[in-house]
């Protein structure tokens, strides 16, 4: 069995941060594995472990050199290895839309013809939530999506979905299939100063669009970023200010009047 | 080409329509003034006459009914969203940006060859689609603009629900689904999050988020909570973290809650959150970060860390 799982490293915004025309500078930018990604990577770890026969997780990312930070952190916690995307076209375009992302990995995915496809529900950063369901689009897989509990033998996917208002819903998919993972699914593991150093010496390969078979024009997705800001604060709320002592003292009034007492 | 029609389908689960379908109506009639075509609402799947009634609101021109299936099933809705968007031929595609919506919309989009921009906040039209959407955890707002025709995911609450009836002709349209192309079986539902505690009746709430740290602090919550004769709630990291169990959490995916004050401890205020609490009378938000967007709903607010704020005020109910 081999299971492919789609990382993304993922940029924070910094508390004060700037914004330069379509970017933000990068000293505003802290770097991560994205959390979403990192509860896929244990559920596959998990899999892995848990089977009797063979299974061979790798993990696939579309990013730049210092992505390969984060591809390694995936290693670390028990991915056999990982393949990179990335080339001069991909650094030139400002925003790779879902369907775009998704094309990309599906011809990773061709390659390495997983049984299982892991991936997060969303990104932190930019949050389309959609590339997950667009790359089994694309594999002509089944898929599910928002998965927060997941059982597997050896032709199905037995998931639960989350959906909204504490309801789930119970769905089996035949393999091959991608799942995008929820947080929560499972406790994702610290990589151990083993994994770690067992990490630098896993495979890690690189590929452009080229090696792949895309040309530039697997990148159009009609999109294009046009402005980015910061939101105008809505807040009308009363602020109070002073020590932690004196904002206490303000805040038990307002407990108070709105009906909060000691027993 | 398009003819600026707009097609939005509304969403619906164990035989009630969920509250963004009538949202859907709005954003989409306004497209497609703007646009200068009709709306077209689908309803797939269920019971499609009376759904049909109900989305036949101020502003839609046509609603069509798909009857296949009772609930949501996403090869269906991939299936019969593709195939009337073939035969309506809008400049736009409005879905839910929902868990269901999120689980055939990207498929649509990819079938079609068409762009996707999910989780919009706002809509407007110039040459192209112009979508504004938040991204990095809503600290910044992004536009995209998209050539038409698009399809567009709309985050809920944030058009009104139209609520005046309509005028729409009801057209049913059948869709030939091959069997075999529905590879997912949904085998039923599950309420969970129930428990000792039903957050969703309790008068004071204090909740607590990420800013807690460690599951140890929880302790110091918990003092706070006995002294203000308060219930313990929480966002969705410290649920799944497992510090507290699934019935604390409040927020679109856990439970719903209006009490008469929510304080807000270490929580940013995502969407998902907001959704959860934004009907409690007061809310008051204790955080570190002057722009976390909790203070945008917060009636009061203190811009400080928790664990200096949390003891003095423990000390003030417990004396």
């Amino acid at each position: 069995m081999k299971i492919l799982v789609t990382v993304k490293e993922v940029a924070n915004v910094a508390d004060d941060f700037e914004i330069e025309g379509l970017t933000i500078p990068e000293k505003f930018l802290e770097y991560d594995l994205n959390e979403w990604d990192d509860y896929a990577v244990e559920a596959a770890v998990q899999i892995a472990e848990d089977r009797d026969e063979d299974v061979e997780v790798v993990a696939v990312t579309v990013g730049p050199e210092r992505s390969e930070e984060t591809v390694r952190m995936a290693l670390a916690k028990g991915v056999d290895r990982a393949v990179r995307v990335w080339d001069d076209t991909l650094a030139e375009v400002d925003l790779v839309g879902p369907t775009a992302t998704a094309r990309v990995l599906a011809a990773v995915a061709e390659v390495e013809d997983p049984d299982l496809v892991l991936s997060g529900v969303q990104a932190a950063d930019d949050g389309f939530g959609a590339t997950g369901v667009a790359l089994a689009e694309h594999l002509e897989y089944a898929w599910a999506a928002v998965v927060n509990d997941l059982e597997l033998d050896d032709e199905t996917a037995s998931v639960r979905r989350e959906l909204e208002g504490g309801v789930e819903e119970l769905t089996s998919v035949p393999l091959p299939a991608v799942l995008t993972i929820q947080t929560g699914i499972n406790d994702p593991r610290y990589a151990s100063l083993r994994g770690i150093r067992q990490a630098q010496r896993k495979e890690l390969d690189v590929r452009t669009l080229a090696d792949l078979g895309l040309d530039p024009s697997a990148l159009d997705d009609d999109l294009t970023l046009t402005g980015l800001a910061r939101p105008e604060s809505e807040s009308d709320a009363t602020l109070f200010e002073g020590s932690a002592a004196e904002t206490a003292g303000e805040l038990e009034t307002v407990l108070r009047d709105a009906g909060v007492s000691a027993e | 080409m398009s003819d600026g029609d707009v097609l939005a389908v509304a969403e619906h689960r164990r035989g009630e329509l969920r509250p963004v379908s009538y949202e859907l109506i709005a954003a989409g009639r306004d497209l497609a003034a703007d646009l200068g075509g009709d709306l077209h609402v689908a309803v797939i799947g269920g019971d499609v006459d009376g759904f049909a009634e109900r989305v036949n609101r101020a502003g839609v021109d046509v609603v069509h009914t798909v009857d296949e299936g009772e609930e949501f099933n996403h090869d269906v809705y991939a299936a019969a969203t593709t195939a009337l968007f073939e035969a309506v031929d809008p400049s736009v595609l409005l879905l839910p940006n929902s868990v269901n919506g999120l689980d055939y919309a990207p498929a649509v989009a990819t079938r079609l060859s068409i762009p996707l921009v999910s989780d919009a906040v706002d809509l407007t039209v110039a040459d192209d689609l112009v979508v504004t959407r938040e991204t990095y955890g809503s600290k910044v707002e992004t536009t995209v603009e998209a050539t038409t025709p698009a399809a567009v995911t709309i985050r809920d609450a944030e058009w009104p629900s139209v609520e005046d009836p309509g005028d729409a002709t009801v057209e049913p349209f059948s869709v030939d689904i091959d069997p075999p192309s529905i590879r997912s079986t949904v085998r039923g539902f599950e309420e969970v999050g129930a428990g000792d505690v039903d957050i969703g009746e309790a008068e004071f709430i204090v909740s607590v988020g990420r800013g807690i740290d460690e599951e140890a602090n929880l302790e110091l919550v918990e003092e706070l909570a006995d002294a203000l004769d308060a219930t313990v709630a929480a966002s969705r990291p410290i649920v799944d973290n497992g510090w507290l169990p699934k019935n604390r959490q409040v927020g679109q995916s856990g439970a719903v809650v209006t009490p008469k004050v929510y304080l807000a401890l270490g929580i940013s205020g995502a969407v998902q959150h907001v959704a959860g609490m934004k009907g409690a009378e007061t809310i008051i938000a204790v955080n570190t970060d002057p722009d976390a967007p909790i203070f945008d709903i917060a009636d009061y607010g203190v811009v400080g860390d928790l664990f200096e704020v949390v003891p003095e005020l423990i000390e003030r109910f417990e004396s």
